[in-house]
C-alpha cells in the first residue's frame, strides 16, 4: 500500500498538487474562522481553556476542558469559576471568586482562590497587587468537558509528540484523493 | 462581634473584621426535579456568602465559608455553631453598625460534563452588625 501511495504521488501533476494544497488552505482557514467567530460570540479572547493545574479539584482536574463567556454586561459575584490573567503573565489561572467589593459606577475589584487551595490568590497576584479588576478576566466558566483537553497538555510536554503528529495529518491531507 | 484590626493584605488603613458565628439547616433540592444529585451531577460546591452596601462600596460579597458536597453525600445539612472559614474583612470600615448584612447559602453544581450554573438558595438571613467594636471576646 505504501509503494502505491509513491506511485500516486510520480503520476500526480502539478495541477492536481495545487488542487490539494488549496483543499488544506481551505480547511484551515475553515477551522480559524469557527475559532474567531467563537471568540466574537462569547465575548472572550480564549473561549475554550484546558484546566493546567489541580487547583480546584475535585472540580476540576488538569486536562479538562472550559468553555468561557465574558460578555461585558456579566456582572462578577462571589462563587463564579473565573478564568484569568496575572498582569505580565500568559498563563490563564482557573479559580473561584471569593470576595467582591463594587463601587457604584460598576468598578469592581475581587478576590480568586483555587478550591483545592488553602489560601487565596493573592501571593499568586502581581507585586504588591492585592485585588483583581475585570480588565484581568480571560472569562467566566459556563461548561465544561472532562479530558479532552489532555492532547493539548500532552503536545505541549512531549513537542516530538506533537510534530509526529502534524506530520501525519499533512500527509494524509496532501495525498488524500478525492474520487 | 466584630473588632477592628489591621488589615496586613489590604490597604494600609485599618478595615473592619467581622466575626459570624452561624447554624445551617438546609435540604438541596433540584426545584420540581426534587433529588438534586442525578446521573450528570458529579458534586456541588456550597458557599455561604454575606452580602452588604457600605459607604465606600455599594456592593460587598464576601464569602465566609464553603463545602464541597459529592455525589452520594446527604444533600441535608445540620450544622450548628459553624465559624466562617474565611477572614471576613471589609474593604474599609463599613461592617460596623451595618445593619443589612445578609447570609445566603448557594452551591455550584458540577456535572460530569455540561453547563455549570450556579444556584442561590431560597431563604437567606439578615446579621445585623453592632454599632461599637468589641475588644475583649476572642473568637
Amino acid at each position: 500500500a505504501v509503494m502505491d501511495l509513491f506511485g500516486d504521488l510520480r503520476r500526480m501533476n502539478k495541477r492536481q498538487l495545487y488542487y490539494q494544497v488549496l483543499n488544506f488552505a481551505m480547511i484551515v482557514s475553515s477551522a480559524l474562522m469557527i475559532w474567531k467567530g467563537l471568540i466574537v460570540i462569547t465575548g472572550s479572547e480564549s473561549p475554550i481553556v484546558v484546566v493546567l493545574s489541580g487547583s480546584m479539584e475535585p472540580a476540576f482536574h488538569r486536562g479538562d476542558l472550559l468553555f468561557l463567556t465574558n460578555f461585558h454586561d456579566d456582572p462578577i459575584r462571589a462563587g463564579e469559576i473565573v478564568v484569568f490573567k496575572v498582569e505580565g503573565r500568559d498563563i490563564p489561572i482557573v479559580h473561584r471568586v471569593i470576595k467582591i467589593h463594587e463601587k457604584e459606577n460598576g468598578n469592581i475589584k475581587f478576590l480568586t482562590k483555587g478550591d483545592n487551595n488553602e489560601v487565596d490568590d493573592r501571593g499568586l497576584y502581581k507585586e504588591g497587587q492585592n485585588w483583581l479588576e475585570k480588565k484581568d478576566v480571560v472569562g467566566r466558566a459556563r461548561g465544561f468537558l472532562p479530558y479532552v483537553g489532555m492532547v493539548t497538555i500532552i503536545m505541549n510536554d512531549y513537542p516530538k509528540f506533537k510534530y509526529a503528529l502534524l506530520a501525519v495529518m499533512g500527509a494524509y491531507v496532501l495525498l488524500k484523493r478525492e474520487s | 462581634l466584630r473588632k477592628n484590626v489591621e488589615d496586613f493584605t489590604g490597604p494600609r488603613e485599618r478595615s473592619d473584621l467581622g466575626f459570624v458565628t452561624f447554624d445551617i439547616t438546609a435540604d438541596i433540592l433540584n426545584g420540581e426535579r426534587g433529588f438534586i444529585f442525578d446521573w450528570n451531577v458529579k458534586q456541588l460546591f456550597l458557599y455561604l456568602s454575606a452580602e452588604y452596601s457600605t459607604k465606600n462600596n455599594a456592593l460587598n460579597q464576601v464569602v465566609l465559608w464553603d463545602k464541597i458536597m459529592l455525589r452520594g453525600e446527604n444533600p441535608r445539612l445540620f450544622l450548628k455553631d459553624m465559624k466562617s472559614k474565611y477572614f471576613f474583612f471589609d474593604d474599609g470600615n463599613g461592617l460596623k453598625g451595618n445593619r443589612n448584612v445578609t447570609l445566603t447559602l448557594s452551591w455550584n453544581v458540577v456535572p460530569n460534563a455540561g453547563i455549570l450554573p450556579l444556584v442561590t438558595g431560597s431563604g437567606h438571613v439578615s446579621v445585623p452588625f453592632p454599632d461599637t467594636y468589641e475588644t475583649t471576646k476572642s473568637y
